[in-house]
């Protein structure tokens, strides 16, 4: 998972004066005094939690929600500590990559998804978001919003080299020659940028070309396969052979979004939470643009989301499954979409994110869930995950044949995964 | 480094000609008396800072050696695993490699002193004008966070935007990415190391060069000794336990090196693990950090510091050794 890094706050304060009041409906209000605690890590996201939180309040006299942010950097060593010191938030987000970890520990509540202590009701979000967070067929996280990737592009360069907008149709084959098209050496411009991102880049890539990432048992990489590899081969041809993307080591001395947004690049796959940085900038408002990522063997997205999970040492379980139950529920889910920062994850609620920046054709983001596949995850997810980055940058350089990089990936992965086999990581 | 606690080295015992040895033995008594209970003053005093280093430095030392046998997990679930650890530790590439890169960095740093004496050297001259604009100026980056160094740095290398590349295209040189070639990474690292320490350096050397009496330079010009004769036979040698200082201290630290190369990298941005030049940068303490805090092993993460331990503790002891054959006191 890549982090938010350049985002500017602009983007919460200018969407919010368009907030509404709170809606009338009350729920079913009962009595009880208690302090519960809520550990985030975005602070753009830092105004729809409050606003959220202080919503659940109303509806619990004498209940209060601390809302606490840690930065991302931190969150995760933090919250490790605190989990092993009985010391963690009462509810806190979790994201895909984590899951695994937290939930193989113990260190979760499930929550019921059926009859009347129904935390959540599978029903009510995308498939693929439900089964993120469910372990050895017991659910542990309420969707809280998700993500999906989509081709972002700058309208003028497009214009300028008189090449089409991209959409519905395109092809990697379109994507290719369109990105040569654009790329103009002169002006030090390029057709697209591609980095080594895992969730808005190779994974999507992978799943276009019928390759996979880890099997379905979670013991093996799917590395050595060679339709995976023809994922991954887009990218690197790219750069090297059709040379329309920058160079890794250009990539590394300025982000990809960045050079996205200062107009280096002409397209860029981004998640859909990065919208409300590109429309916090009028400039950029106005000169950019979103279509569905181009189609390989078949069209897909992956699709990642966080969620709202509680803590397995809270001193108040019931308040806390109540309070996840209201996050993950219609109403905070509709305070979160005005705010414009992430697409709440609850059915029916989607559309007030994309209404947040009517200039930007947001339905793209919200259509691709139709053929979304799901962010893949095993119980330490995070130590080959590092080894993808490390090996696969060999590639992406060209400082080692995709064939060796992906062969020196999958014997490290393999490896990993077989220590999990033994519950090293806990 | 011990503290010498008998009376004898501190204050010789006055000597007394005509006294009785009946009162010498009771004088003796009550002085010993009287130390006895000055020791436990000077333990009750310095408890504070004792307490304080046992508990944050040396109980964690202790820890961190116990946990370098287990399998540490991300919970704190320990396993007894023996020497596992060690053994993936000398088998590991990445670890032998970031070693190197550690050592490298180190030792262009350490050419960062002869600079530093440089420098020291001709703000001590007599008639210098504004030293102590200079001083201030060269003692600058040490007060500076590491992270705002690492950060300036890092735009002022990039390949593309960077205020050297577009320096070095004046006068028509192609500049390269210096923090994402694995060909230029340590150079560049090390010139923001040398530059964050040189001031450091220079003040320490300084103060050694001001404690030489002026005399020895009188006496060395009499026989007729130059400018540079003197600096190599009176300057040198007397600065030389300054050098020695500042060496040891220099090698301690770069072995640690964590932050400023973790930053110039880039590896906070996510951009750093696919860095093409990441694991010609990477640090032994990097390592560490990846593997306890983001792969979950902490186990193995407490045998790589371990093992870094040992090796400070190792050259040093070496260093000092060493230091008779070149070290001249008084």
């Amino acid at each position: 998972m890549r982090r938010r890094t350049l985002l500017t706050a602009a983007a919460t304060t200018a969407l919010a004066a368009g907030c509404g009041g709170p809606s009338a409906s009350s729920s079913s209000s009962k009595s009880g005094r208690g302090r519960l605690t809520y550990g985030v890590w975005d602070v753009y996201q830092m105004d729809a939690m409050r606003r959220a939180a202080r919503e659940f309040e109303k509806t619990r006299p004498g209940v209060s929600v601390d809302v606490q942010l840690t930065p991302n950097g931190t969150y995760w060593t933090k919250l490790r500590t605190a989990c092993t010191s009985g010391s963690a938030p009462d509810v806190f987000w979790m994201n895909g990559p984590n899951f695994g970890l937290y939930a193989d520990a113990g260190q979760l509540l499930p929550l019921e998804t059926s009859g009347a202590n129904a935390v959540l009701d599978p029903d009510d979000y995308p498939a693929d978001l439900v089964s993120l967070y469910r372990w050895n067929g017991t659910q542990y996280g309420a969707p809280k919003d998700f993500d999906t990737v989509a081709l972002w592009f700058n309208k003028e360069l497009f214009d300028r080299a008189g090449v089409d907008h991209p959409d519905a149709s395109w092809t990697w084959q379109d994507l290719i020659v369109n990105a040569q098209r654009l790329t103009d050496r002169k002006r030090g411009t390029y057709g697209l940028a591609a980095p080594v991102w895992a969730q808005e880049y190779y994974y999507d890539s992978i799943a276009q070309a019928g390759g996979w990432v880890i099997s379905k048992d979670r013991k093996h990489s799917g590395y050595s396969d060679p339709r995976t590899r023809e994922g991954l081969r887009l990218w690197v041809d790219m750069i090297h052979r059709y040379k329309a993307s920058p160079t890794l080591q250009q990539l590394t001395d300025t982000d990809a979004t960045q050079m996205f947004q200062s107009g280096k690049v002409a397209m860029v796959q981004d998640a859909s939470y990065n919208a409300a940085t590109f429309y916090a900038d009028p400039e950029l408002r106005a000169k950019v643009d979103v279509a569905p990522l181009a189609k390989g063997r078949r069209r897909a997205t992956i699709i990642h989301g966080l969620a709202n999970v509680v803590y397995a040492r809270t001193a108040q379980p019931e308040l806390a499954r109540d309070f996840v139950r209201f996050m993950s529920g219609r109403r905070a889910s509709l305070i979160q979409g005005k705010y414009g920062t992430a697409i709440p994850a609850r059915n029916g609620t989607q559309q007030t994110w994309a209404d947040a920046m009517p200039r930007f054709d947001l339905k793209v983001h919200l259509d691709a869930v139709g053929y979304s596949v799901p962010y893949p995850i095993s119980t330490n997810t995070a130590a080959w995950s590092h080894q993808e980055l490390r090996w696969l940058a060999r590639a992406w350089s060209g400082d080692e044949s995709l064939t060796d990089a992906t062969r020196s990936l999958t014997k490290a992965m393999d490896k990993l995964l077989a220590q999990e086999g033994k519950g090293g990581a806990r | 480094m011990s503290i010498d606690t008998r009376p004898t080295a501190a204050v010789p015992a006055p000597r007394v000609p005509a006294a009785a040895p009946g009162d010498a033995r009771a004088r003796r008594r009550r002085e010993r008396r009287f130390l006895h209970r000055d020791k436990w003053w000077g333990y009750a005093l310095i408890a504070p800072a004792g307490l304080g280093l046992a508990v944050f430095y040396l109980w964690p030392v202790v820890e961190t050696l116990y946990y370098s046998f287990n399998d540490w997990g991300a919970f704190g679930g320990t396993t007894w695993t023996g020497l596992s650890n060690y053994r993936t530790l000398v088998t590991d590439p990445e670890f032998w490699h970031s070693l190197g890169n550690t050592a490298i960095y180190t030792v262009l740093v350490l050419l960062g002193i002869p600079l530093s004496m440089l420098l020291a050297v001709l703000l001590n001259l007599k008639g210098m004008r504004g030293t102590g604009v200079y001083r201030t100026l060269y003692f600058l980056p040490v007060v500076t966070m590491p992270a705002a160094v690492a950060v300036v740095w890092r735009w002022l290398y990039n390949g593309d935007v960077g205020i050297i590349n577009q320096a070095l295209s004046v006068v028509g040189v192609h500049g390269t990415y210096w923090v994402s070639d694995p060909a230029t990474v340590h150079f560049a690292v090390a010139v923001v190391g040398v530059w964050m320490t040189v001031g450091y350096n220079m003040i320490l050397l300084l103060a050694g060069l001001q404690s030489i009496p002026q005399d020895y330079y009188e006496a060395a010009s009499l026989d007729g000794a130059g400018r540079v004769r003197q600096f190599f036979s009176v300057t040198l040698p007397l600065l030389s336990p300054t050098v020695f200082f500042t060496t040891v201290l220099s090698v301690i630290q770069s072995l640690q090196v964590f932050d400023l190369v973790y930053l110039i990298l880039g590896a906070n941005t996510g951009a750093g693990i696919t860095n093409p030049a990441y694991t010609d940068g990477e640090t032994v303490v990097m390592l560490f950090f990846q593997k306890a805090f983001y792969d979950n092993q902490r186990g193995y993460g407490a045998a790589i510091v371990c093992a870094l331990f040992v090796l400070i503790l190792a050259l040093t002891a070496v260093q000092f050794r060493l230091q008779k054959r070149w070290v001249h006191y008084g």
